[in-house]
């Protein structure tokens, strides 16, 4: 036993920098390498926003759209590239390339990832992956424009922009990310397995990483699904086999005549195999972290940590056998239906219990409304409305009418969308003051939250009801080709689309506000010191703020309790960090 | 207390949003009002878990805000409140499954007394196929594709001779009879959605897939593509009327069968370059989007074209000759004809030669100029 308490990291040897580029660029600190992801998902997601300006000007001004050059390959190629980019190379990047990076070994009491080599290279690979992806707006022909779901036989064939360069560029560089995330997540499990400090037993840990934990287990697991599909599509593309290509007659692709016995459905059985994990590959972090950030300006324990913990296991493991649901009118045999709906809505129990955990935690309180606890309450109301619509569209009758409307878009962007980057605004007003050693400017902050909180309620909650009227998703335009006004797009809806057009601009360069409070507090922000929220979590208790290589003095922290002790009764303080040794 | 301020104003907005806005299903005008109801329940079900959190919230973000004097109380679990919760969350859930599950059924299985009629969907435009009068219908392959079959009708089979061919954007149906509709695609998915009618399902290339539905109200509603299909998806609609019985006879009467249709395929001479010209069109797919017959779909239709008057979109009009037509091809956009959306891509140099090109000039000129079709009659 003795040989146990010894813990995995108390003597690493560490690679420390020589130079500049070691130190910030080809570092193996986890904690610079958090930063490289985080900026560099922050800047993509920039990018992101600028393409979501440009679909909601066509949508909700089509004709000065289209006046001031907004083509439909414009248009197409935007809520592709758009998609795209949100969840795989920002919500994913971000939550694990980040947070999973920073948090993973400053919470476990660990020095840093157990293969700190490997850790740097996923990196860059990443930044590879991003290069590529946006390579497509420089070839001929631009990215592609199929959907972020690239659905074939369309991705490949003439009829979709992009399909000269923009989609090999796209399954290319989705290969590439997932031989990065492949060699982060690696990572983050061994080190979660292996590298806590003495006392961190599992049901210890706190739940920002669980949730990383199981996210991380769910992408190794998940990703390959998607690694195949785009090599077998590539294949499809490049040399003509068959995969996913039945015999076609298309009237804009004479090479698809080369094609005969594949099958369009089994991509989307290997993409919602791996699409539907992604759900919650990006929710469960946000899940773990947002638990982290009530219970800790609340000031009050998270209620229920073991019905958590199992919650997000039992979600990771259902969250594998709900992926048809996706697919309910794509033809496959409607007996699925059955099984799918009643996985799916299933999966709405663990789901439920968490969120009824987060509100009772507010539940005789003390709650602190700073700004990273503002972020954490609208991502709970937030989510409480795309968890809801969710059973909808799990339900597979309830399903058939709203399928393929606004309904969904407005249902996805509510749950994984706005949800997972509510919490990252959280975690990183939160986290802000560890990293740099300075708190972020908080009145800038609480108008982000307002103009963000606010807004994007109002852009997507009424959008569910465009998706009753049955106005159509992925349209480039609803009224040109009707000749006019038409049942499932009456006039109303186009005024309201412009509406939500319009707070879709404003929320949208709200967002620049924050970077400016990232930059600029950098710099000129008040200084945090070791604790400034009074939490109890270890990345709290490093001899330094921000933390040096290697995280700890000679020893690392012994953990003597879990991770909430709040408002203990007796106690002097209102929090009591997980390295104070019980009283005897 | 801007927070509970926030939460009880986004509580009660939503719901009164629920009740004033405007935007709600459109009048069903099939059998599947069951989907309505259970829309309905679980509309109601969940509605009523987002007052009861949200307003939970709203109230606590209020009484138990942070005073200096006080504490929050220590409480991690308490299971008997996890499990009430877990298990009226369940009964709840179910509460929704069970009526989905059960209409579920209904729409998988297809009523004995149900007719067929097909669904051909392709880039981007529709077409149907009834089985005329020996009720079956004539095999089909993507293989027999071309401008005068344009459903790739199997030649050798005889039960396609009476097969009723609507090439076109529009079909009929009568109404209180259900029927089953078969769903084809000739290059990529598609998915036949009529907003009324609440039922959809894609089609896919390679397979046929399937679902039903009993009109039951006349009128005229719109066919909308819903699963994205290529640039041109949002112009792929069509025109959906419910008939009475009888004016759907005579309207399918009127219709062509594949006999008919063979039989007016008229072979008509062209010279050296506009056959060379008719290839080019075809392999080119010049046809996906521009018609013979003078149907209009996703372009203008070439019935008649040459020397024509067109109408365009900055409002000036245009006579089609050989710079117009070149220049049609080569940059679509710049004198485009009103009425049609931007979609068609600029053919260059490197996608069509100036040879091709000429001989597609030499070809629209013996095929569509009046002169010529009146010559010959």
């Amino acid at each position: 036993m003795a040989q146990a308490e010894i813990p995995y990291q108390e003597s690493m040897e560490l690679h420390h920098p020589h130079s500049w580029v070691t130190k910030y660029w080809y570092s193996q600190d986890h904690k610079v390498i958090a930063i490289q992801y985080g900026i560099t998902a922050m800047a993509v997601g920039l990018v992101a926003l600028v393409l979501s300006w440009i679909m909601r000007m066509q949508i909700g001004f089509p004709e000065t759209g289209a006046a001031w050059g907004i083509t439909p390959d414009i248009y197409y190629q935007s809520i592709t590239m758009h998609g795209m980019i949100m969840v795989i190379y920002l919500l994913t990047a971000f939550l694990l390339g980040s947070f999973g990076n920073y948090l993973i070994p400053l919470m476990l009491g660990a020095r840093d990832m157990v293969f700190p080599f490997v850790n740097m290279i996923s990196y860059h690979v990443y930044l590879l992956s991003v290069i590529v992806l946006l390579l497509g707006y420089v070839l001929p022909g631009g990215p592609t424009g199929a959907g972020w779901t690239l659905y074939p036989p369309q991705a490949i064939l003439s009829g979709t922009p992009g399909v000269d360069w923009g989609i090999i560029t796209m399954l290319g560089s989705l290969a590439i990310f997932i031989v990065a995330f492949t060699m982060g997540g690696l990572n983050y499990v061994t080190t979660i397995l292996q590298a806590r400090t003495r006392g961190m037993t599992l049901m210890r840990m706190p739940l920002s990483v669980w949730g990383i934990f199981a996210a991380t287990v769910l992408g190794l697991l998940a990703f390959p699904a998607l690694f195949v599909s785009a090599v077998m599509m590539l294949l499809d593309k490049l040399i003509h086999t068959s995969f996913f290509m039945p015999a076609i007659a298309s009237a804009f692709d004479a090479a698809a005549t080369q094609y005969d016995g594949g099958s369009p459905l089994l991509f989307q059985h290997l993409f919602w195999f791996f699409g539907h994990p992604e759900v919650y590959i990006v929710a469960l972090p946000a899940f773990g972290v947002v638990s982290d950030l009530l219970s800790v300006h609340a000031r009050k324990n998270i209620f229920g940590y073991r019905m958590m913990v199992w919650a997000i296991v039992a979600i990771g493991v259902l969250s594998f056998i709900v992926w048809a649901h996706h697919m309910y009118v794509a033809g496959m045999h409607p007996y699925f239906g059955f099984f799918f709906a009643t996985t799916t809505l299933i999966i709405a129990v663990p789901t439920a219990i968490k969120v009824y955990n987060w509100t009772i935690t507010l539940w005789r309180a003390n709650i602190k409304f700073t700004v990273p606890m503002l972020f954490a309450i609208s991502f709970v109301i937030t989510f409480v409305v795309g968890g809801l619509t969710g059973l909808f569209l799990g339900n597979v009758i309830v399903d058939v009418p709203l399928s393929d409307t606004y309904f969904v878009v407005a249902h996805f962007h509510m749950v994984m969308g706005v949800s997972p980057i509510l919490v990252i605004f959280g975690g990183i007003y939160h986290w802000y003051p560890k990293i740099t050693g300075r708190m972020l400017n908080d009145t800038i902050g609480k108008w982000h939250f307002w103009v963000t909180a606010i807004g994007t309620y109002l852009i997507y909650f009424p959008m569910h009801y465009l998706g009753f009227v049955g106005t159509p998703r992925r349209y480039y335009d609803n009224v040109l080709a009707s000749g006019g006004e038409s049942a499932f797009y009456p006039e109303s809806a186009a005024l309201l689309n412009a509406g939500i057009s319009i707070t879709a601009f404003v929320v949208g360069a709200f967002q620049f506000l924050f970077i400016y409070n990232l930059v600029v507090s950098y710099w000129r922000g008040r200084e945090a010191g070791p604790n400034p929220w009074g939490a109890t979590s270890l990345e709290w208790r490093t001899p330094q703020t921000p933390p040096i290589h290697g995280n700890w003095g000679d020893q690392l922290p012994t953990v003597h309790r879990w991770a909430y002790d709040f408002s203990v009764p007796g106690e002097k303080e209102d929090f009591i960090p997980q390295d104070v040794p019980r009283q005897a | 207390m801007a927070v509970a301020i926030f939460l009880l104003v986004l509580v009660v907005g939503s719901v009164v949003f629920t009740f004033v806005s405007p935007w709600w299903f459109t009048d069903i005008a099939s059998n599947w009002g069951t989907i309505d109801t259970t829309v309905l329940i679980t509309f109601w079900v969940c509605g009523v878990v987002f007052v009861a959190v949200g307003l939970f919230m709203a109230y606590s973000t209020w009484k138990f805000r942070h005073q200096e004097d006080s504490r929050a109380e220590y409480e991690p679990e308490n299971s008997r409140l996890e499990w009430a919760l877990t298990i009226v969350t369940t009964i709840g859930v179910a509460l929704m499954l069970a009526p989905g599950l059960i209409v579920w059924e209904d729409y998988v299985n297809v009523p004995d007394d149900a007719q067929e009629f097909e669904v051909l969907a392709k880039q981007w435009t529709w077409a149907f196929r009834f089985p005329g009068e020996d009720g079956k219908f004539g095999t089909v392959h993507v293989r027999n594709i071309n401008v005068d079959n344009p459903f790739g009708m199997n030649p050798d089979d005889p039960n396609g001779a009476d097969d009723v061919l609507i090439n076109r954007n529009e079909v009929h149906l009568p109404i209180n009879q259900p029927f089953k509709a078969l769903l084809r695609s000739n290059d990529v998915l598609h998915d036949f959605w009529v907003p009324e009618i609440r039922a959809k399902m894609d089609a896919v290339p390679g397979m046929i897939t399937y679902f039903w539905f009993e009109p039951t109200k006349v009128g005229k509603y719109d066919i909308l593509c819903a699963e994205l299909c290529g640039r041109g998806h949002y112009t792929m609609r069509g025109e959906f009327f419910i008939d009475t019985q009888e004016d759907f006879d005579s309207w399918l009467a009127a219709q062509p069968t594949w006999e008919q249709m063979q039989a007016g395929i008229s072979p008509k001479v062209y010279s050296a370059l506009a056959r060379r010209g008719r290839e080019v069109a075809d392999t080119q797919g010049c046809f996906a989007c521009h018609s013979l017959d003078g149907s209009q779909v996703v372009g203008p239709t070439w019935q008649g074209l040459w020397g024509s008057e067109r109408q365009l979109t900055d409002g000036s009009s245009v006579t089609v000759d050989e710079p117009y037509i070149i220049e049609s091809i080569r940059e679509p956009a710049v004198q485009l004809v009103e009425g049609f959306a931007p979609v068609m891509i600029p053919y260059g140099a490197d996608l069509i030669s100036d040879d091709d090109v000429e001989a597609l000039v030499a070809y629209l000129r013996e095929e569509t100029s009046p002169e010529e079709e009146a010559a010959e009659e």
